[in-house]
């Protein structure tokens, strides 16, 4: 095999797992940011639960499967949202440091992926085991259920994974704007703010008029959040799951691509004012 | 030792004066907000697109509670234009609380880089510096949109207005903002202890904003009663809410007063940081 392919993926790699050290230091944070994220659970439970008591049996969604939605919301909060940051990275662009990042023999763009990615992955993974347990404890209307069967967990896991993926080349968008706009928190808090609408993450997607679900549909977003969410409760089935996972991908693929043009982009055009 | 530094007296306090170019604390807060709003405004693309932003967030979330009560309807009884009203009040209050107590919900900071010993040797109270150190103008879009939602609750007709209904409107709002204060002010306390700000604390604040946005009496007993006994959020919010939709009986004045408790709730606050400020060790960075 050709030495300098592997040598970058061990690179990519290596970053990956500096990340996850680092961020698995900040115990404290997590436990704080877990009750807060177990609270906020808890209130979006209540209120739907009060949605649901007169509503009939006409609804998009059986109350098991919002709960488990919430939930999952709550728990993998660190992994699916846009509105974290990696201000490191911004300072790099602002500042005028990005002159080191370029100094070093990797591609930018998969050094930054593989950063990105560790600091989610490390942030999920100190919160999203205890908010998970104890969602399993809770009574009956509140209480977390497993998936209906092994296929849609399998599905679900695969999914997640992606959406971890797709999320990071969305974000990856953002960070590049910044080297045209140089002001990091107006397009981050705007991006953030309507991706977390349209991820499903304030209500979930099925609640929705039909109208801007259909809409939702053809944008990125809702791969990110909503779908492997209802893969988990068998809210989708098998099939579409599978043709969901092929979308996923299709959409990592060109994102990853329009990220990589536009990166190489910007580079040519940045210039760095000595300092 | 201490007796030392008593002696100490400056030349203007030598002379008899009581204290040079003193000017009295709210005008001293002027000063700082004129201060920052030119500093602000020195980033004017950056300043309209935050305040964009800013409008955006409780916007989505508004779009959310439109959009569930268009699939169901009413939630426990209360119709889309009476939560309005509910939603509107207390995201009012809480823009204009964050703007003004920004300092304090920031306050990790002071502590972190030792700024606080900076405040405390001039010769001015705590709470004025602090208050008067940040001030975020761009919150002026999150008003904007609370503003719009309290036009169209009110333009929905749920309620027959009165003088005494729009004075207790008034004073929900202003209680609101009280408690967020005390809140913001009690979290910044925990700093003196911890150093570093604590995430949890987003509970009381975002957490008790977006629970409150709907009538209180939706949830479960027990969070009403935390909500009303221990942090007054159902003082602020619902029970005077009750009494502007009609929905109480008997006599209006323990529902007119009671946004009162939620001013009350900045006593224990101040007591709590005053505390606070007398255990502050520096972190002599």
């Amino acid at each position: 095999m050709n030495r300098s392919l592997t040598n970058r993926w061990y690179a990519y790699y290596a970053v990956f797992r500096l990340r996850m050290v680092n961020g698995m230091q900040y115990r404290a944070a997590a436990l704080a940011g877990m009750a807060t994220q177990f609270f906020w659970g808890l209130i979006t439970i209540m209120v739907f639960v009060a949605f649901y008591t007169h509503s009939g049996a006409n609804v998009p969604m059986q109350i098991e499967q919002l709960v488990a939605y919430i939930w999952l919301q709550q728990a993998l909060l660190a992994l699916v949202v846009l509105w974290i940051r990696d201000n490191e990275l911004f300072q790099l662009i602002t500042s005028g440091n990005i002159a080191y990042e370029l100094c070093r023999p990797i591609d930018i763009y998969g050094f930054w992926f593989a950063k990105l990615l560790a600091a989610r992955l490390s942030a999920v993974l100190l919160r999203c085991i205890p908010v998970t347990i104890l969602s399993f404890l809770l009574p009956s209307p509140y209480r977390m259920t497993l998936p209906p069967n092994g296929i849609n967990a399998l599905l679900f896991g695969v999914s997640l994974l992606l959406a971890a993926l797709l999320v990071i080349a969305i974000s990856m968008l953002i960070y590049i704007s910044v080297f045209i706009t140089l002001s990091p928190t107006g397009s981050v808090l705007v991006f953030g703010v309507l991706g977390e609408f349209l991820a499903g993450m304030i209500i979930p997607l099925p609640l929705m008029p039909e109208w801007l679900q259909s809409v939702l549909m053809l944008l990125p977003f809702r791969w990110t959040a909503d779908f492997p969410f209802r893969l988990y409760s068998g809210h989708i089935g098998v099939q579409e799951g599978l043709i969901g996972i092929g979308i996923q991908i299709v959409w990592i693929a060109a994102l990853v691509g329009i990220g990589k043009y536009c990166m190489w982009r910007v580079m040519r055009k940045t210039v760095v004012q000595g300092g | 030792m201490s007796s030392m530094y008593e002696d100490y007296k400056p030349e203007w306090k030598q002379k008899g004066i009581r204290s040079p170019g003193r000017i009295g604390s709210i005008r001293l807060f002027f000063r700082y907000l004129t201060l920052l709003f030119k500093a602000q405004m020195q980033y004017k693309t950056s300043f309209w697109l935050l305040s964009a932003g800013q409008f955006l967030v409780p916007f989505t979330a508004f779009a959310g509670v439109y959009f569930l009560f268009e699939r169901f309807g009413t939630i426990q009884g209360w119709t889309f234009y009476e939560v309005a009203l509910c939603f509107a009040v207390i995201h009012m209050s809480f823009a204009i609380s964050e703007c003004l107590a920004r300092g304090f919900d920031s306050f990790s900071g002071f502590v972190v880089q030792g700024e606080f010993d900076r405040v405390l040797v001039r010769p001015r109270g705590t709470i004025v510096q602090v208050l008067g150190s940040k001030f975020e103008f761009t919150r002026f879009g999150r008003l904007m949109q609370s503003v719009m939602v309290l036009v169209l609750a009110i333009s929905g007709g749920a309620v027959e207005w009165s003088l005494l209904k729009i004075l207790t409107l008034l004073l929900m709002i202003v209680s609101g903002i009280c408690v967020f204060a005390g809140i913001f002010m009690l979290a910044a306390t925990i700093c003196f202890w911890t150093v570093q700000g604590l995430e949890f604390v987003n509970i009381f604040t975002d957490g008790g904003r977006e629970m409150a946005q709907y009538p209180l009496g939706i949830y479960p007993k027990w969070v009403l009663r935390f909500f009303t006994f221990v942090i007054p959020f159902g003082a602020v919010n619902y029970y005077p809410l009750l009494y502007i939709l009609d929905r109480t009986e008997g006599s209006a004045f323990p529902y007119v007063l009671l946004p009162l408790a939620g001013i009350a709730f900045l006593i224990p606050s101040l007591l709590v940081w005053r505390m606070g400020v007398r255990h502050y060790h520096s972190t002599g960075s």
